[in-house]
């Protein structure tokens, strides 16, 4: 069953998605997940109803379930520029202009002088832009507008290219108009036919009797392809992009084994065939980064193996282009959960990638909606995971960039802390803003997942689920803070959470916990400043902080000493604090405070 | 190969791409007597066929097919 689904990831065999289509559909439908609602409306200039159906295939594996509308064959001109109503109340968040080489109208004669060429080439262009305004202003939808394919014969042979009476220069002007106008319109993106077609081979993708009999553009075999590859600006558009890769590394990174073979055996460089195609693979990943994708490893190996590995010489990942490592003996599946907590991200939206087919194994079946690219050798790993189109860019926004930003703004905050003499300087040029206020709906899971991850910055590790978060939430006795973080680097979300439960007129702090990487920004303070002034306004006098030992919370053992509480109890290794309220200073006023 | 032979095929190739648990032949089948057959199906019967008798169909041929009698014709003639 997986094996059906993942020719979504990339129709390996176009025949299979063809012919298995209705089995493909049913098994998507089965699986009752939530989809985005999504309404296209396909705009031909040749057939579509089979593209139709298995682009609808591509969009719910990629979780978008859409409604389709599609024009008679060949009106997507008339049905924009001539009022038509059931488009218009069909309401389509994308219409697709689905145009092959075989639908321009004005194509250049041998005969032509260049100022005719020219009309001809104006004319066309006009014509699309007609219907891209019109889209625009009247249906106010995105537009994806299919690029011009290289034709299947040549008239002037090789002069067709660079002459402008050739109709393959003519094409190729024709979309470099039609990039221009993309560049200036956020909204029109430009789906890439022309390289589909020749991907897939343009003697194979121009098949004259499916042209003549059913009026494709293409082979029948070739539209998996083709939909496939809309899809992946669809998905995009809709935030269905992954965001990161989980790597193995002996054997993908790099050919040989760290731990056997030595740092100096492995493979990588420019020494051996092998060798190069490591060294380019890893240049592939690293050039990634610069479209946010978030780099983490996942190997069975010894830390410091690992580490060594990623210092070779002629190695391009580097130990700080990671986000994670994982380099244990756990099984990959419990890294890839824990690095997707880390990340805060669902385990769903990074690509796991390694060599072993029975690691990809245990990855697939153990970490629901896995997504594992499907890589053969180190030859063939980038076009294997490349074709996917897993990270498909729609646009260069600094929204795009803002997750990788916010783990790259936790080193800018460590050297600019260096830069500063004083520590209280730098704690105010970061300008820090924090929200703490009751716990409310939108951050329920985040605060359940916070008590579930948080070890070290934890004074009582308790454990909550969320079901239990939202009772407490709800319980008139508690009290209950969770603070979120933002400063000139970035936000860093919420990060602390407190819970006290009032007994008469004192309050039980059940539960404080911070996350590590805001560590001594005074955020800590801040919550406790935060919590005795609530505690004040409903008369509690007293209040009580309780230390649980574990084996990682070492760090908070004098926490509440240093807050100005006194020892009222020790209990083996567990202690008992105690707080007059009437007495307490507020700990901290570098932080900008909204409560 | 007579006819029975080639409507096991057939029967086969069918079942396979119009993902049918159960499909029953006869000469006066067309398409509009199967759930499914429809022009992607058609194709893709077309592409199986030639694929499993060893030749290519002419347009002009697989324009011509009526009903699956005549496709046994056309492939009893073609494989003959």
């Amino acid at each position: 069953m997986n094996d059906l689904l993942n020719q979504l990831q990339y129709p390996t065999d176009p025949g299979l998605v063809l012919r298995k289509r209705n089995t493909i559909r049913k098994l998507l439908l089965e699986t009752g997940e939530k989809r985005v609602q999504k309404k296209i409306a396909i705009l031909g200039g040749s057939t579509t109803h089979d593209i139709r159906e298995i682009l609808n295939l591509c969009l719910l594996y990629n979780g978008i379930e859409a409604e389709f509308y599609e024009c008679e064959y060949n009106q997507y001109y008339e049905e924009v520029m001539f009022n038509n109503e059931e488009l218009k109340n069909f309401h389509p968040d994308i219409v697709w202009f689905h145009t092959s080489y075989r639908n321009i109208l004005h194509t250049p004669d041998v005969r032509d002088t260049r100022e005719e060429v020219e009309k001809k080439y104006e004319a066309e262009i006009r014509r699309f832009q007609e219907i891209w305004e019109k889209c625009l202003e009247e249906l106010g939808c995105t537009i994806i507008q299919n690029n011009f394919e290289c034709p299947f014969y040549r008239l002037l042979g090789n002069k067709d290219a660079s002459d402008i009476h050739g109709l393959t220069n003519y094409i190729q002007r024709l979309n470099a108009a039609f990039y221009e106008y993309a560049q200036s319109h956020e909204n029109l993106h430009i789906h890439d036919l022309n390289y589909v077609a020749a991907d897939y081979g343009l003697s194979r993708w121009h098949d004259l009797s499916a042209w003549y009999l059913y009026k494709y553009c293409c082979r029948i075999e070739a539209i998996p392809f083709l939909a496939h590859s809309v899809a992946r600006i669809i998905k995009s558009l809709y935030g269905k992009n992954k965001k990161g890769f989980v790597l193995d590394m002996d054997n993908t990174l790099w050919g040989g084994v760290v731990g056997d073979d030595g740092v100096q055996n492995l493979e990588i460089g420019s020494e051996t065939a092998a060798a190069q195609a490591y060294q380019e693979f890893q240049q592939y990943l690293k050039a990634h980064q610069g479209l946010g994708v978030l780099l983490n490893i996942n190997s069975k190996n010894d830390r410091e193996n690992a580490l060594a590995g990623l210092a070779h010489p002629e190695g391009v990942l580097r130990q700080e282009d990671f986000i994670t490592i994982k380099a244990n003996w756990n099984p990959k599946s419990q890294n890839m959960v824990e690095i997707a907590q880390e990340l805060n991200l669902l385990p769903e939206s990074l690509v796991f990638v390694d060599d072993n087919p029975a690691e990809r194994e245990i990855v697939q079946t153990q970490v629901p909606h896995a997504c594992v690219a499907p890589i053969s050798c180190p030859e063939n790993y980038i076009r294997e995971i490349d074709r996917a189109g897993f990270f498909e860019v729609t646009s260069f926004s600094q929204d795009d960039l803002a997750r990788t930003q916010m783990y790259k703004a936790n080193a800018q905050r460590v050297q600019a802390a260096q830069s500063f003499g004083n520590y209280e300087d730098y704690l105010r040029s970061l300008d820090m803003k924090a929200e703490i206020k009751p716990f409310s709906a939108v951050y329920m899971a985040r605060i359940a997942q916070l008590t579930n991850k948080s070890n070290q910055f934890n004074l009582t590790t308790k454990r909550y689920t969320w079901a239990e978060i939202e009772a407490v939430a709800a319980d008139p006795n508690c009290i209950t803070l969770y603070g979120k973080l933002t400063d000139k680097f970035g936000d860093n979300g919420v990060v602390s959470v407190m819970i006290g439960r009032q007994e008469k007129d004192a309050l039980h702090i059940e539960l404080f916990l911070m996350s590590c990487r805001v560590l001594k920004r005074g955020m800590e303070q801040a919550m406790m400043d935060e919590l005795v002034r609530r505690a004040k306004e409903q008369g509690i006098t007293q209040i009580r902080g309780y230390y649980y030992r574990t084996a990682k919370n070492g760090m908070v053992a004098d926490l509440y000493r240093t807050f100005g509480f006194t020892l009222a109890e020790t209990r083996g290794d567990d202690t008992v604090w105690n707080l007059d309220t009437k007495n307490y200073k507020n700990l901290q006023s570098i932080i900008t405070i909204e409560h | 190969m007579n006819r029975d032979e080639i409507y096991a095929k057939l029967t086969e190739i069918f079942k396979e791409n119009l993902d049918l648990d159960e499909i029953e032949l006869t000469d006066e089948t067309t398409a509009d007597d199967v759930e499914g057959w429809d022009s992607l199906a058609h194709i893709g019967l077309i592409a199986a066929i030639e694929q499993e008798f060893g030749f290519r169909f002419a347009m002009k041929e697989v324009v011509n097919l009526h009903n699956v009698g005549e496709m046994v014709d056309l492939i009893l003639q073609k494989i003959g």
